[in-house]
């Protein structure tokens, strides 16, 4: 047996768990799979250094406990939602809300849908007892500890179904929001399915209400591909400052299938964003990219996991982090080709620009090739901002902080200019500017 | 009074004194020729004066309309009149050129207290000084000198200066690498900005430039010094004898 010391903390959780079991949703086969979720958890208890993956991001010594289970939340928490939303509202989508760990119909655009979307609250989904869902819901790997913890807490999030032949040009955003004071932890865990010959783009954003500081997110997406289809994703982690976001996304790809998809860290103490994507169909194409944007004591992870597990599919990943004052940037970028998979063509580039001594930028990029006729490849890299560029621009009259802000946005751009969508792109081109803007 | 002033100007890099009490003043609407072999200390010079960290100034002053220049960040001697176009003009990926210059000259106005200047009004503004410089417009559009042959980096700098209208210019080697019909065009912008208010230094190796740039004041600079002031004829006679003479007295 597996004997790891366990905290107070892992204690106290066990008991959190046998008080709230009952609320949380799904009987039968769902509650059985949810014990042993916890129980995979309990074995572990919150991931620490000494484990391989988790060896830069340490929730044992960063996150020390998991708070107690937020409470439903009542009109004034959904109003401060409300106000949360509104300063980070982007045109032309349909918003789907989550409000401390709850779907919230009122807030949420679902009226008029398009022919072959369906959006239902996992919560009714897993009360109306539909097995092949649930099953679905709660497959993905419980090894993870943190994804086991969201498996088992999981009190509610979006089920959206896209059947096969449809193209929505109306982008889904699924808003996290943390309406309040108290600290406390959700759990959400969403699933979209695409079937084959789809298109849609998901946005997911994570925001704090007014007041809402040391809370702590946890949610889980996962995300099915169909033969043909395509999915653009845009995530913007733009949290309390003092709060923790540990979250991870598990995407198949079908044939022919295409994932694009781009991350924006700029909020949040702590995050941790773990990606699995595994190509199941030939010819798929995967794009991951992100920016990381962070100061203070800020420490945010990014952990990808991308598996080529038949051939002729393609990956390409941009990520760029700006780290300032004592913050920490995580990437770690896993790829797998495995025997079968020929003509794998993976490229992976990563860069972090550090603006203070003390900032600190970790860099893991793994390469597990096991096909012989592939074209893999992998950078890295860390610096300063260029001082003879600084002072070119100075001379022309720029101050110092906005000389810089002109080399930082062109250092995200990189990353920033992959998403496809104009108005998207837009948005994470905005809360960059804000970043930058903040720091002037 | 002088626009530009530099007193007895002591400078060091990494230890090492470069300048060694460097005198020079100059008056607006003069054009004055720095001239000296490489590594006499020129390029030094236009640093300090642009205000390039890294540099120790260990004694001397620079005034620039009686202020001391020394005191101000690189941005605020923009503001104030002081432009330098680069012997080596960096590179900056990213950046489109049009967007950097609208910030900066934008950055300039405010610190004096001026309205920014809208996004059209610059454009015609650009378009016009780009013309007159023989700079396509869509090199305004790409990175700033991303991709830009030696001439065409030449040619940006000129442009920039005719965009800010500086009080005092330094141009440090803008020969260097230009062919002659390039020469010419970057000549005739630059000599199209002198004006009785304005003042030039042009720093250079060769004579040839000094056709085109016909200055008031000549200096010979050697080892860190101005080892001999005259007017232009003092450039042809360079020309022809060569700076060893001045090595000696150096
Ligand atoms: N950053 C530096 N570090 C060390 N030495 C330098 C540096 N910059 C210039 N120098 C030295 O200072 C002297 C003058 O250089 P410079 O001003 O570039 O001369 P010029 O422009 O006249 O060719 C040279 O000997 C050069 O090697
Ligand atoms: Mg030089």
């Amino acid at each position: 047996m597996n004997v790891v010391a366990k905290t107070e903390t892992g204690r106290a959780l066990g008991d959190a768990f046998a008080v709230v079991r009952d609320r949380l949703p799904g009987k039968g086969k769902i509650a059985d799979q949810r014990q042993q979720a916890f129980e995979a958890y309990e074995r572990s208890g919150l991931p620490h250094r000494r484990i391989e993956d988790w060896k830069y991001t340490d929730l044992r010594a960063l996150m020390r406990e998991v708070l107690p289970l937020a409470p439903a939340p009542d009109a004034a928490a959904l109003d401060r939602a409300t106000a949360a939303i509104k300063l980070r509202a982007i045109d032309g989508v349909r918003r789907l809300v989550l409000v401390d760990g709850a779907f919230a119909a009122d807030l949420s655009d679902l009226g008029s849908l398009e022919k072959g979307l369906s959006v239902r609250p996992l919560r009714e989904v897993l009360d109306a007892g539909d097995a092949a869902l649930s099953a679905q819901a709660f497959a993905s790997d419980i090894s993870n500890p943190m994804i086991a913890l969201n498996g088992a807490m999981a009190t509610d999030g979006v089920v959206i179904d896209i059947a096969d032949g449809t193209v929505l040009t109306r982008p889904l955003h699924i808003v996290h929001v943390a309406s309040g004071t108290a600290p406390v932890a959700m759990f959400t865990r969403s699933l979209l399915r695409l079937g084959r010959d789809t298109g849609v783009t998901l946005v997911e954003s994570y925001l704090a209400g007014e007041g809402a500081k040391a809370y702590q997110t946890h949610d889980g997406l996962i995300v099915a591909i169909g033969d043909n289809a395509r999915l653009d994703h845009v995530r913007l982690v733009e949290d309390s400052v003092d709060a923790f976001n540990i979250s991870s996304a598990t995407v198949t790809l079908g044939a022919h299938a295409h994932f694009n998809t781009f991350g924006l860290t700029s909020g949040g103490h702590v995050s941790r964003y773990q990606l699995t994507v595994t190509c199941a169909g030939e010819g798929s194409k995967v794009e991951t990219n992100g920016v990381n944007l962070i100061n203070g004591k800020q420490h945010a992870d990014t952990t990808l996991f991308l598996d080529h597990a038949v051939p002729h599919c393609a990956s390409r990943e941009i990520f760029r982090a700006v780290v300032d004052d004592r913050a920490h940037s995580v990437f770690q970028g896993r790829i797998i080709v495995r025997p079968d998979a020929q003509k794998t063509d993976a490229k992976m580039m990563t860069r972090a620009l550090l603006l203070s001594d003390d900032a600190e930028a970790d860099n893991k990029p793994e390469l597990e090739i096991f096909a012989d006729d592939v074209t893999c490849g992998h950078g890295a890299t860390t610096g300063a901002l260029d001082e003879s560029l600084l002072f070119y621009m100075r001379a022309r009259g720029l101050p110092e902080k906005e000389a810089q802000a002109l080399l930082i946005q062109a250092f995200v751009g990189e990353a920033i200019e992959t998403i496809v969508s104009d108005a998207l792109r837009d948005v994470a081109i905005a809360t960059a500017q804000r970043w930058l803007e903040a720091r002037a | 009074m002088s626009l530009l002033e530099v007193k007895d100007l002591q400078v060091r890099v990494e230890e090492r004194e470069i300048l060694h009490g460097l005198s020079l003043t100059v008056n607006p609407g003069q054009v004055h020729a720095i001239m000296g072999p490489n590594g006499s200390g020129k390029s030094t010079l236009s640093h300090v004066i642009a205000g390039k960290p890294g540099y120790e100034v260990t004694g001397g002053q620079i005034l620039f309309k009686g202020e001391d220049l020394l005191e101000m960040a690189p941005n605020e001697r923009a503001a104030k009149g002081v432009f330098l176009a680069f012997q080596y003009p960096v590179e900056i990926p990213g950046v489109t050129t049009w967007n950097f210059l609208h910030a900066a000259l934008n950055a300039q106005r405010k610190a004096r207290g001026e309205d920014e200047i809208s996004s059209p009004a610059f454009l015609k503004k650009v378009r016009e000084v780009a013309k007159s410089l023989n700079i396509p417009q869509d090199m305004l559009k790409r990175g700033v000198n991303v991709g830009f042959s030696g001439g065409e980096k030449k040619r940006n700098e000129i442009l920039q200066m005719a965009l800010f209208e500086p009080a005092v210019c330094i141009l440090d080697e803008m020969d260097s690498g230009l062919d002659i019909d390039a020469l010419r065009i970057a000549a005739d912008g630059v000599n199209a900005l002198r004006s009785p208010e304005r003042a030039m230094v042009v720093i250079t190796h060769y004579q040839r430039l000094l056709n085109y740039i016909v200055p008031d004041v000549v200096h010979v600079m050697s080892k860190g010094r101005v080892v001999k002031s005259g007017g232009k004829e003092l450039a042809l006679e360079l020309e022809e004898s060569g700076y060893a003479q001045f090595e000696d007295a150096a």
